[in-house]
Protein backbone atom coordinates (compact mmCIF):
# COMPACT_ATOMS: atom_id res chain seq x y z
CA UNK A 1 0.00 0.00 0.00
CA UNK A 2 1.09 3.51 -1.02
CA UNK A 3 1.57 5.73 1.51
CA UNK A 4 0.00 8.80 -0.60
CA UNK A 5 -2.04 10.91 2.33
CA UNK A 6 -0.87 14.44 3.75
CA UNK A 7 -1.85 13.11 6.79
CA UNK A 8 -3.31 10.11 8.28
CA UNK A 9 -5.31 10.87 11.53
CA UNK A 10 -5.44 8.00 13.66
CA UNK A 11 -5.95 7.08 17.74
CA UNK A 12 -4.39 5.17 19.73
CA UNK A 13 -6.07 3.34 22.65
CA UNK A 14 -4.37 2.38 25.65
CA UNK A 15 -6.76 -0.40 27.06
CA UNK A 16 -4.58 -1.05 30.02
CA UNK A 17 -5.53 2.57 30.77
CA UNK A 18 -8.68 2.67 30.10
CA UNK A 19 -11.16 2.40 33.27
CA UNK A 20 -14.75 2.16 30.88
CA UNK A 21 -15.61 5.25 33.05
CA UNK A 22 -17.14 6.02 29.57
CA UNK A 23 -16.21 10.23 29.77
CA UNK A 24 -15.22 9.88 25.95
CA UNK A 25 -18.66 8.69 25.04
CA UNK A 26 -20.73 11.64 27.15
CA UNK A 27 -17.86 13.68 25.49
CA UNK A 28 -18.35 13.02 22.06
CA UNK A 29 -22.12 12.52 22.46
CA UNK A 30 -21.95 16.70 23.64
CA UNK A 31 -19.70 17.79 21.43
CA UNK A 32 -21.54 16.30 18.11
CA UNK A 33 -25.31 16.71 18.84
CA UNK A 34 -25.56 12.99 18.99
CA UNK A 35 -29.37 12.60 19.62
CA UNK A 36 -30.71 10.41 22.52
CA UNK A 37 -33.63 8.39 23.64
CA UNK A 38 -35.44 8.50 26.64
CA UNK A 39 -34.70 4.75 27.50
CA UNK A 40 -30.85 4.43 25.68
CA UNK A 41 -31.01 0.70 27.13
CA UNK A 42 -32.26 -0.97 23.52
CA UNK A 43 -28.35 -0.55 21.49
CA UNK A 44 -30.17 -1.32 18.54
CA UNK A 45 -31.66 1.76 18.49
CA UNK A 46 -29.17 4.05 21.15
CA UNK A 47 -26.67 6.21 18.67
CA UNK A 48 -22.99 6.04 19.90
CA UNK A 49 -20.23 6.95 17.39
CA UNK A 50 -18.19 6.33 20.91
CA UNK A 51 -19.09 3.22 22.87
CA UNK A 52 -17.32 1.40 25.08
CA UNK A 53 -17.28 -2.31 25.19
CA UNK A 54 -16.64 -4.57 28.02
CA UNK A 55 -15.15 -7.66 27.85
CA UNK A 56 -13.99 -10.58 29.48
CA UNK A 57 -11.40 -13.68 29.73
CA UNK A 58 -14.38 -16.23 29.93
CA UNK A 59 -12.28 -17.47 33.23
CA UNK A 60 -14.05 -18.19 36.54
CA UNK A 61 -13.30 -16.34 39.91
CA UNK A 62 -9.49 -16.47 40.38
CA UNK A 63 -8.15 -15.50 36.94
CA UNK A 64 -10.98 -13.77 35.82
CA UNK A 65 -10.35 -10.10 34.02
CA UNK A 66 -12.57 -7.69 32.02
CA UNK A 67 -11.01 -5.26 29.95
CA UNK A 68 -13.37 -2.01 28.51
CA UNK A 69 -12.44 -1.13 25.10
CA UNK A 70 -13.92 2.33 23.46
CA UNK A 71 -14.82 2.02 20.15
CA UNK A 72 -14.82 4.65 17.77
CA UNK A 73 -15.31 4.90 14.00
CA UNK A 74 -11.87 3.35 12.74
CA UNK A 75 -11.56 5.18 9.54
CA UNK A 76 -10.69 2.19 7.40
CA UNK A 77 -8.87 2.74 4.55
CA UNK A 78 -9.27 -0.69 3.01
CA UNK A 79 -6.55 -3.10 1.07
CA UNK A 80 -5.95 0.37 -0.99
CA UNK A 81 -6.67 4.25 -0.11
CA UNK A 82 -10.18 4.86 -0.26
CA UNK A 83 -11.36 1.32 -0.35
CA UNK A 84 -13.75 1.44 3.20
CA UNK A 85 -16.28 -0.84 3.46
CA UNK A 86 -18.39 1.40 3.87
CA UNK A 87 -17.44 3.90 0.90
CA UNK A 88 -17.33 0.78 -1.45
CA UNK A 89 -20.71 0.54 -1.18
CA UNK A 90 -22.77 3.70 -1.16
CA UNK A 91 -24.58 4.40 -3.95
CA UNK A 92 -25.20 7.63 -2.89
CA UNK A 93 -21.72 8.95 -2.71
CA UNK A 94 -22.71 10.25 0.69
CA UNK A 95 -19.83 8.72 2.52
CA UNK A 96 -16.16 9.21 1.66
CA UNK A 97 -12.85 8.86 1.82
CA UNK A 98 -10.92 11.92 2.44
CA UNK A 99 -7.76 12.13 0.22
CA UNK A 100 -6.09 15.17 2.59
CA UNK A 101 -7.11 13.33 6.20
CA UNK A 102 -7.98 9.73 5.58
CA UNK A 103 -10.79 10.48 7.55
CA UNK A 104 -14.24 8.56 5.85
CA UNK A 105 -16.86 11.55 5.68
CA UNK A 106 -20.41 11.58 6.11
CA UNK A 107 -22.65 13.77 4.10
CA UNK A 108 -25.99 13.84 5.61
CA UNK A 109 -27.74 16.20 3.04
CA UNK A 110 -26.83 13.76 0.45
CA UNK A 111 -27.33 10.23 2.33
CA UNK A 112 -31.04 8.72 1.76
CA UNK A 113 -30.67 6.31 4.69
CA UNK A 114 -30.40 2.54 2.32
CA UNK A 115 -28.24 1.46 5.30
CA UNK A 116 -25.69 -0.76 3.00
CA UNK A 117 -22.65 0.94 4.73
CA UNK A 118 -24.01 -0.06 7.77
CA UNK A 119 -24.31 -3.48 6.76
CA UNK A 120 -20.81 -3.52 5.56
CA UNK A 121 -19.37 -2.20 8.56
CA UNK A 122 -17.42 -4.89 10.40
CA UNK A 123 -17.58 -2.55 13.74
CA UNK A 124 -20.84 -1.71 14.09
CA UNK A 125 -19.81 1.91 14.13
CA UNK A 126 -22.49 3.36 12.00
CA UNK A 127 -25.99 4.07 13.29
CA UNK A 128 -29.21 4.89 11.81
CA UNK A 129 -31.95 7.77 12.87
CA UNK A 130 -34.80 6.33 12.93
CA UNK A 131 -36.40 9.35 14.50
CA UNK A 132 -35.91 12.90 13.90
CA UNK A 133 -33.74 14.09 17.21
CA UNK A 134 -36.29 15.06 20.23
CA UNK A 135 -34.29 17.25 22.61
CA UNK A 136 -34.89 18.57 25.95
CA UNK A 137 -36.72 21.55 26.84
CA UNK A 138 -34.05 24.39 26.01
CA UNK A 139 -31.17 21.87 24.77
CA UNK A 140 -30.93 22.77 21.43
CA UNK A 141 -29.75 25.96 22.37
CA UNK A 142 -27.03 24.09 23.88
CA UNK A 143 -26.61 22.67 20.58
CA UNK A 144 -22.90 22.84 19.03
CA UNK A 145 -23.08 25.19 16.25
CA UNK A 146 -19.99 23.35 14.30
CA UNK A 147 -22.28 19.88 14.01
CA UNK A 148 -25.08 19.78 11.88
CA UNK A 149 -28.04 17.99 14.16
CA UNK A 150 -29.23 14.86 11.52
CA UNK A 151 -32.61 13.99 10.32
CA UNK A 152 -34.90 11.24 9.98
CA UNK A 153 -33.51 8.45 7.76
CA UNK A 154 -29.69 9.07 7.84
CA UNK A 155 -26.79 6.99 8.37
CA UNK A 156 -24.37 8.85 10.95
CA UNK A 157 -20.69 7.81 12.84
CA UNK A 158 -17.98 9.38 13.96
CA UNK A 159 -15.97 11.64 11.97
CA UNK A 160 -12.88 12.16 14.38
CA UNK A 161 -14.47 15.51 15.27
CA UNK A 162 -13.83 16.84 11.70
CA UNK A 163 -15.59 20.22 12.48
CA UNK A 164 -12.23 20.52 15.00
CA UNK A 165 -9.84 20.00 12.08
CA UNK A 166 -11.19 22.76 9.85
CA UNK A 167 -11.69 25.27 12.69
CA UNK A 168 -8.38 24.08 13.44
CA UNK A 169 -6.71 24.51 9.54
CA UNK A 170 -8.88 28.29 10.18
CA UNK A 171 -6.82 29.14 12.77
CA UNK A 172 -4.02 28.35 10.49
CA UNK A 173 -5.05 30.46 7.81
CA UNK A 174 -4.46 33.14 10.14
CA UNK A 175 -1.18 32.66 10.68
CA UNK A 176 -0.09 32.18 6.55
CA UNK A 177 -1.39 29.15 6.45
CA UNK A 178 0.98 26.93 8.40
CA UNK A 179 0.81 23.43 9.11
CA UNK A 180 -1.33 22.47 11.74
CA UNK A 181 0.40 21.18 15.32
CA UNK A 182 -0.18 18.27 17.14
CA UNK A 183 -2.06 19.87 19.95
CA UNK A 184 -4.39 21.82 17.48
CA UNK A 185 -6.40 19.51 16.06
CA UNK A 186 -7.52 16.52 19.15
CA UNK A 187 -10.99 14.52 18.97
CA UNK A 188 -13.49 15.50 21.79
CA UNK A 189 -12.78 12.05 23.38
CA UNK A 190 -9.27 12.51 23.56
CA UNK A 191 -9.66 15.66 25.45
CA UNK A 192 -12.14 14.32 28.24
CA UNK A 193 -10.31 10.67 28.99
CA UNK A 194 -9.38 11.39 32.48
CA UNK A 195 -6.87 8.68 32.23
CA UNK A 196 -5.21 9.47 28.96
CA UNK A 197 -5.92 6.15 27.15
CA UNK A 198 -6.66 8.06 23.89
CA UNK A 199 -4.11 9.41 22.13
CA UNK A 200 -4.81 11.44 18.89
CA UNK A 201 -2.26 12.74 15.59
CA UNK A 202 -1.38 11.78 12.64
CA UNK A 203 0.00 8.57 11.69
CA UNK A 204 2.29 9.80 9.00
CA UNK A 205 4.40 12.11 11.33
CA UNK A 206 6.57 10.19 12.82
CA UNK A 207 7.18 13.30 15.62
CA UNK A 208 3.64 12.49 16.94
CA UNK A 209 2.83 10.54 19.52
CA UNK A 210 0.84 7.89 17.88
CA UNK A 211 3.02 7.32 15.45
CA UNK A 212 5.61 6.92 18.26
CA UNK A 213 3.23 4.48 19.96
CA UNK A 214 2.27 2.03 17.32
CA UNK A 215 4.88 2.28 15.01
CA UNK A 216 2.57 1.77 12.27
CA UNK A 217 4.18 -0.28 8.94
CA UNK A 218 2.24 1.91 5.91
CA UNK A 219 4.60 -0.06 3.68
CA UNK A 220 2.07 -3.22 4.81
CA UNK A 221 -1.09 -2.27 5.21
CA UNK A 222 -0.60 0.18 8.82
CA UNK A 223 -0.13 -2.91 10.58
CA UNK A 224 1.42 -1.79 13.84
CA UNK A 225 5.12 -3.02 14.72
CA UNK A 226 4.66 -2.43 18.39
CA UNK A 227 4.10 -5.83 19.79
CA UNK A 228 1.77 -4.83 22.05
CA UNK A 229 -0.49 -3.09 19.26
CA UNK A 230 -3.04 -4.26 17.46
CA UNK A 231 -5.93 -3.12 15.47
CA UNK A 232 -9.80 -4.79 15.64
CA UNK A 233 -10.40 -7.31 12.94
CA UNK A 234 -6.76 -6.92 11.75
CA UNK A 235 -7.62 -10.08 9.23
CA UNK A 236 -10.54 -8.56 7.63
CA UNK A 237 -7.89 -6.39 5.88
CA UNK A 238 -9.83 -3.02 6.36
CA UNK A 239 -6.91 -1.12 7.76
CA UNK A 240 -8.24 0.85 10.38
CA UNK A 241 -6.58 4.18 11.72
CA UNK A 242 -7.28 3.08 15.43
CA UNK A 243 -4.66 1.42 17.07
CA UNK A 244 -5.09 -0.32 20.66
CA UNK A 245 -2.37 -1.25 23.15
CA UNK A 246 -2.48 -4.01 25.59
CA UNK A 247 0.03 -5.34 27.56
CA UNK A 248 -2.64 -8.75 28.04
CA UNK A 249 -2.59 -11.53 25.57
CA UNK A 250 -5.98 -12.26 25.92
CA UNK A 251 -7.47 -9.09 25.17
CA UNK A 252 -5.02 -8.52 21.62
CA UNK A 253 -6.36 -11.97 21.26
CA UNK A 254 -10.05 -11.02 21.27
CA UNK A 255 -9.36 -8.12 18.74
CA UNK A 256 -9.37 -10.28 15.89
CA UNK A 257 -12.73 -12.77 17.13
CA UNK A 258 -10.70 -15.96 17.23
CA UNK A 259 -12.99 -19.54 17.56
CA UNK A 260 -12.66 -21.03 20.38
CA UNK A 261 -11.12 -24.07 18.79
CA UNK A 262 -9.80 -21.91 15.73
CA UNK A 263 -6.17 -23.42 15.71
CA UNK A 264 -7.71 -27.13 15.60
CA UNK A 265 -9.81 -26.04 12.76
CA UNK A 266 -7.32 -24.48 10.76
CA UNK A 267 -4.68 -27.58 10.81
CA UNK A 268 -6.38 -29.60 8.18
CA UNK A 269 -6.49 -26.61 5.53
CA UNK A 270 -2.84 -26.26 6.22
CA UNK A 271 -1.69 -29.71 5.97
CA UNK A 272 -4.34 -29.99 2.55
CA UNK B 1 -94.66 32.67 -5.82
CA UNK B 2 -95.25 33.90 -9.29
CA UNK B 3 -92.82 35.81 -9.80
CA UNK B 4 -89.72 32.77 -9.03
CA UNK B 5 -91.96 30.59 -11.02
CA UNK B 6 -91.79 32.63 -14.18
CA UNK B 7 -87.93 33.05 -14.89
CA UNK B 8 -88.11 28.90 -14.08
CA UNK B 9 -90.45 28.25 -16.57
CA UNK B 10 -88.89 30.51 -18.93
CA UNK B 11 -85.58 28.49 -19.01
CA UNK B 12 -87.12 24.84 -19.08
CA UNK B 13 -88.93 26.29 -22.60
CA UNK B 14 -85.44 27.83 -23.71
CA UNK B 15 -83.76 24.24 -23.06
CA UNK B 16 -86.38 22.55 -24.53
CA UNK B 17 -86.03 24.87 -27.91
CA UNK B 18 -82.34 24.35 -28.15
CA UNK B 19 -82.65 20.46 -27.83
CA UNK B 20 -85.01 20.49 -30.23
CA UNK B 21 -83.49 22.77 -32.69
CA UNK B 22 -80.26 21.13 -32.49
CA UNK B 23 -80.47 18.53 -35.06
CA UNK B 24 -81.51 20.85 -37.50
CA UNK B 25 -78.73 23.23 -37.14
CA UNK B 26 -75.68 20.57 -36.52
CA UNK B 27 -74.87 21.67 -40.76
CA UNK B 28 -74.76 25.23 -39.99
CA UNK B 29 -72.16 24.66 -36.52
CA UNK B 30 -70.07 22.78 -38.74
CA UNK B 31 -69.73 25.29 -41.15
CA UNK B 32 -69.40 28.16 -38.67
CA UNK B 33 -66.71 26.44 -37.00
CA UNK B 34 -64.51 26.26 -40.00
CA UNK B 35 -64.32 30.38 -39.68
CA UNK B 36 -63.76 30.68 -35.90
CA UNK B 37 -60.45 29.01 -37.12
CA UNK B 38 -58.77 31.84 -36.91
CA UNK B 39 -59.99 32.95 -33.70
CA UNK B 40 -59.15 29.96 -31.72
CA UNK B 41 -55.31 30.34 -33.20
CA UNK B 42 -55.61 33.66 -31.44
CA UNK B 43 -56.73 32.79 -28.30
CA UNK B 44 -54.54 30.05 -28.35
CA UNK B 45 -51.07 32.56 -28.83
CA UNK B 46 -53.13 35.19 -26.61
CA UNK B 47 -53.08 31.60 -24.21
CA UNK B 48 -49.51 30.68 -24.22
CA UNK B 49 -48.57 34.69 -23.55
CA UNK B 50 -50.85 35.24 -20.64
CA UNK B 51 -49.74 31.95 -19.38
CA UNK B 52 -45.67 33.16 -19.82
CA UNK B 53 -46.24 36.71 -18.69
CA UNK B 54 -48.25 34.51 -15.56
CA UNK B 55 -44.91 32.39 -15.07
CA UNK B 56 -42.66 34.60 -15.58
CA UNK B 57 -43.68 37.39 -14.53
CA UNK B 58 -46.08 37.27 -12.00
CA UNK B 59 -45.49 34.60 -10.15
CA UNK B 60 -42.23 35.51 -9.23
CA UNK B 61 -43.54 38.77 -7.79
CA UNK B 62 -46.60 37.06 -6.09
CA UNK B 63 -44.05 34.58 -4.67
CA UNK B 64 -41.63 36.71 -2.73
CA UNK B 65 -42.63 39.06 0.16
CA UNK B 66 -40.72 42.12 0.20
CA UNK B 67 -39.18 43.05 3.30
CA UNK B 68 -37.13 45.85 4.66
CA UNK B 69 -34.17 45.69 6.81
CA UNK B 70 -34.77 47.61 10.49
CA UNK B 71 -32.31 49.90 9.44
CA UNK B 72 -31.62 51.65 6.05
CA UNK B 73 -27.37 51.10 6.54
CA UNK B 74 -25.38 53.46 4.19
CA UNK B 75 -21.98 51.44 3.20
CA UNK B 76 -20.58 54.06 1.01
CA UNK B 77 -20.57 56.71 3.77
CA UNK B 78 -19.06 54.36 6.73
CA UNK B 79 -16.35 52.99 5.01
CA UNK B 80 -15.28 56.96 4.73
CA UNK B 81 -15.12 56.46 8.34
CA UNK B 82 -13.27 53.47 9.29
CA UNK B 83 -9.80 52.48 8.53
CA UNK B 84 -9.37 48.93 7.71
CA UNK B 85 -11.90 48.76 4.87
CA UNK B 86 -14.34 45.99 5.03
CA UNK B 87 -12.59 44.22 7.88
CA UNK B 88 -13.06 46.92 10.10
CA UNK B 89 -16.52 45.67 10.89
CA UNK B 90 -16.57 42.64 9.03
CA UNK B 91 -13.68 41.13 11.36
CA UNK B 92 -11.77 37.54 11.83
CA UNK B 93 -11.36 36.57 15.28
CA UNK B 94 -8.24 35.51 16.29
CA UNK B 95 -8.91 31.84 16.32
CA UNK B 96 -9.83 31.99 12.55
CA UNK B 97 -13.84 32.02 12.39
CA UNK B 98 -14.85 35.04 10.64
CA UNK B 99 -17.93 37.68 12.45
CA UNK B 100 -20.34 38.07 9.59
CA UNK B 101 -23.15 40.59 10.25
CA UNK B 102 -22.00 43.51 13.13
CA UNK B 103 -23.48 43.04 16.43
CA UNK B 104 -24.63 45.78 18.97
CA UNK B 105 -21.09 45.70 20.63
CA UNK B 106 -19.38 46.84 17.56
CA UNK B 107 -21.78 49.66 16.59
CA UNK B 108 -21.59 51.03 19.57
CA UNK B 109 -17.70 51.80 19.65
CA UNK B 110 -19.23 54.88 18.01
CA UNK B 111 -22.79 55.21 18.69
CA UNK B 112 -23.20 55.47 22.04
CA UNK B 113 -24.75 58.56 21.40
CA UNK B 114 -26.49 60.51 18.25
CA UNK B 115 -23.59 61.78 15.72
CA UNK B 116 -25.44 63.22 13.19
CA UNK B 117 -28.79 64.15 11.79
CA UNK B 118 -29.76 60.83 9.68
CA UNK B 119 -32.89 59.63 10.94
CA UNK B 120 -31.22 56.45 10.56
CA UNK B 121 -28.86 56.63 13.13
CA UNK B 122 -31.25 58.41 15.41
CA UNK B 123 -33.80 55.51 14.96
CA UNK B 124 -30.42 53.09 15.60
CA UNK B 125 -29.25 54.50 18.68
CA UNK B 126 -32.95 55.16 19.73
CA UNK B 127 -34.52 52.35 19.49
CA UNK B 128 -31.57 49.54 19.79
CA UNK B 129 -28.38 51.16 21.73
CA UNK B 130 -30.24 52.85 24.40
CA UNK B 131 -31.71 49.74 25.40
CA UNK B 132 -29.25 47.16 24.45
CA UNK B 133 -31.79 45.32 21.56
CA UNK B 134 -29.52 43.68 18.97
CA UNK B 135 -30.87 45.05 15.55
CA UNK B 136 -32.58 41.96 13.88
CA UNK B 137 -30.56 42.54 10.78
CA UNK B 138 -32.38 40.22 7.54
CA UNK B 139 -29.79 37.93 6.35
CA UNK B 140 -29.57 37.91 2.53
CA UNK B 141 -27.44 34.67 2.20
CA UNK B 142 -27.60 33.11 5.67
CA UNK B 143 -25.38 29.28 5.12
CA UNK B 144 -27.74 26.74 6.09
CA UNK B 145 -26.74 24.52 9.06
CA UNK B 146 -25.31 21.33 6.82
CA UNK B 147 -22.38 24.20 5.28
CA UNK B 148 -19.20 24.89 6.88
CA UNK B 149 -18.04 27.99 5.02
CA UNK B 150 -14.18 28.59 5.71
CA UNK B 151 -13.82 33.20 5.20
CA UNK B 152 -10.42 32.61 6.48
CA UNK B 153 -9.24 30.14 3.09
CA UNK B 154 -10.46 32.49 0.91
CA UNK B 155 -9.39 35.74 1.93
CA UNK B 156 -6.02 35.18 4.27
CA UNK B 157 -5.31 31.72 2.48
CA UNK B 158 -5.99 32.86 -1.06
CA UNK B 159 -5.95 36.55 -0.23
CA UNK B 160 -9.47 37.09 -2.36
CA UNK B 161 -11.08 40.09 -2.45
CA UNK B 162 -14.43 40.77 -0.58
CA UNK B 163 -15.82 42.24 -3.91
CA UNK B 164 -14.72 38.96 -5.76
CA UNK B 165 -18.04 36.85 -3.99
CA UNK B 166 -20.28 40.03 -2.42
CA UNK B 167 -19.92 42.44 -4.80
CA UNK B 168 -19.70 46.04 -4.67
CA UNK B 169 -21.84 46.23 -1.25
CA UNK B 170 -19.17 48.84 -0.22
CA UNK B 171 -20.31 51.36 -2.21
CA UNK B 172 -24.09 51.37 -2.00
CA UNK B 173 -25.83 54.00 -0.31
CA UNK B 174 -29.00 51.98 0.94
CA UNK B 175 -29.34 47.93 2.08
CA UNK B 176 -31.65 46.48 -0.94
CA UNK B 177 -35.12 45.10 -0.19
CA UNK B 178 -34.90 41.38 1.15
CA UNK B 179 -37.09 39.19 -0.62
CA UNK B 180 -38.23 35.81 1.24
CA UNK B 181 -39.86 32.98 -1.15
CA UNK B 182 -43.31 32.50 0.63
CA UNK B 183 -42.92 28.96 -0.06
CA UNK B 184 -39.79 27.81 1.25
CA UNK B 185 -38.70 30.90 3.82
CA UNK B 186 -35.21 31.23 1.96
CA UNK B 187 -33.89 34.84 0.60
CA UNK B 188 -34.37 35.42 -2.62
CA UNK B 189 -30.50 35.81 -3.20
CA UNK B 190 -30.13 32.01 -2.65
CA UNK B 191 -31.47 31.36 -6.02
CA UNK B 192 -31.19 35.06 -8.11
CA UNK B 193 -32.95 37.90 -9.35
CA UNK B 194 -33.46 35.50 -12.24
CA UNK B 195 -36.36 33.19 -12.23
CA UNK B 196 -34.61 31.60 -14.90
CA UNK B 197 -31.32 30.73 -12.97
CA UNK B 198 -28.99 32.77 -14.95
CA UNK B 199 -26.60 35.00 -13.83
CA UNK B 200 -24.55 37.87 -14.71
CA UNK B 201 -22.34 38.60 -11.38
CA UNK B 202 -20.79 35.76 -8.77
CA UNK B 203 -22.65 37.46 -6.06
CA UNK B 204 -26.30 37.13 -8.19
CA UNK B 205 -26.54 34.09 -6.43
CA UNK B 206 -24.57 31.73 -3.73
CA UNK B 207 -25.14 27.70 -4.43
CA UNK B 208 -23.01 24.98 -4.63
CA UNK B 209 -22.64 25.36 -8.19
CA UNK B 210 -21.40 28.59 -7.82
CA UNK B 211 -18.77 27.73 -5.86
CA UNK B 212 -17.82 25.03 -8.01
CA UNK B 213 -17.46 27.37 -10.66
CA UNK B 214 -14.26 29.16 -9.33
CA UNK B 215 -12.93 25.91 -8.22
CA UNK B 216 -13.04 23.93 -11.29
CA UNK B 217 -11.76 27.10 -13.70
CA UNK B 218 -9.15 27.62 -11.18
CA UNK B 219 -7.87 24.08 -11.37
CA UNK B 220 -7.97 23.62 -14.83
CA UNK B 221 -6.74 27.22 -15.36
CA UNK B 222 -3.49 26.09 -12.89
CA UNK B 223 -3.21 22.27 -14.92
CA UNK B 224 -3.50 24.46 -18.09
CA UNK B 225 -0.67 27.38 -17.42
CA UNK B 226 1.18 25.80 -15.17
CA UNK B 227 1.77 29.11 -13.70
CA UNK B 228 4.58 28.67 -11.05
CA UNK B 229 3.82 32.34 -9.78
CA UNK B 230 4.16 32.21 -5.30
CA UNK B 231 0.37 33.13 -5.45
CA UNK B 232 -0.89 30.70 -7.78
CA UNK B 233 1.26 27.97 -6.30
CA UNK B 234 -0.36 29.35 -2.95
CA UNK B 235 -3.34 28.59 -4.70
CA UNK B 236 -2.47 25.53 -6.00
CA UNK B 237 -1.76 23.86 -2.85
CA UNK B 238 -5.03 25.24 -1.06
CA UNK B 239 -6.48 23.14 -3.96
CA UNK B 240 -4.77 20.49 -3.28
CA UNK B 241 -5.55 20.93 0.73
CA UNK B 242 -8.92 21.22 0.54
CA UNK B 243 -10.44 18.80 -2.85
CA UNK B 244 -7.02 16.82 -4.40
CA UNK B 245 -8.74 15.40 -6.70
CA UNK B 246 -10.30 18.19 -8.70
CA UNK B 247 -6.78 19.06 -9.94
CA UNK B 248 -7.10 16.23 -12.56
CA UNK B 249 -10.36 17.32 -13.56
CA UNK B 250 -12.64 15.67 -16.55
CA UNK B 251 -15.40 16.76 -18.65
CA UNK B 252 -18.50 16.77 -17.23
CA UNK B 253 -16.88 16.51 -13.29
CA UNK B 254 -18.75 18.48 -10.93
CA UNK B 255 -18.26 19.31 -7.53
CA UNK B 256 -21.35 17.08 -6.71
CA UNK B 257 -19.90 13.84 -8.64
CA UNK B 258 -16.23 14.39 -7.44
CA UNK B 259 -14.80 11.79 -4.82
CA UNK B 260 -14.04 13.65 -1.21
CA UNK B 261 -14.93 16.81 -2.28
CA UNK B 262 -18.43 16.68 0.00
CA UNK B 263 -16.46 16.73 3.27
CA UNK B 264 -14.69 20.44 2.49
CA UNK B 265 -17.96 22.18 3.02
CA UNK B 266 -20.60 19.86 4.23
CA UNK B 267 -20.54 19.12 7.72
Amino acid sequence: MKNNLNHRFGMVIDLDKCTGCGSCMVACMAENNVPFRKDESDKLLSITWMRVFRLNNGKPFPETDICYLPRPCMQCAGLHEGHSPCVSVCPATATDYGMETGIVSQIYTRCFGCRYCMASCPYHSRYFNWWDPIWPDGMEKYLSPNVSPRMRGVVEKCSFCYHRYQLAKDKAFMDGGRELKENEYQTACTQACPANAITFGDLNNPDHAVHRMVKPDLEHGGRPQNPHAFRLLERLGTNPKVYYLSSRKWIRHAGDNYLKNEAKMKKPVHHG
Amino acid sequence: MSTSDGPAKKTIKDAAHETAVEPDTEGKIQKQDKGSGGSIILFFIFGVFASLILGWIIFPKLLYVKKKQPIDFNHAFHITQVDNGCESCHFFREDGTFSGVPKLDQCIDCHEEIQGVDRNEIKFVEDYVSKYRQVPWLIYSKQPNCVFFSHAAHIKGARMDCVTCHGHIGESTSLKVYEQNRITGYSRDIWGKNIAGFKKNPWDRMKMDDCAECHQRDAADIEKTNIKSPEHRYIDNIIKVFSPSSLSLEKGDSVQTQKDACFVCHK
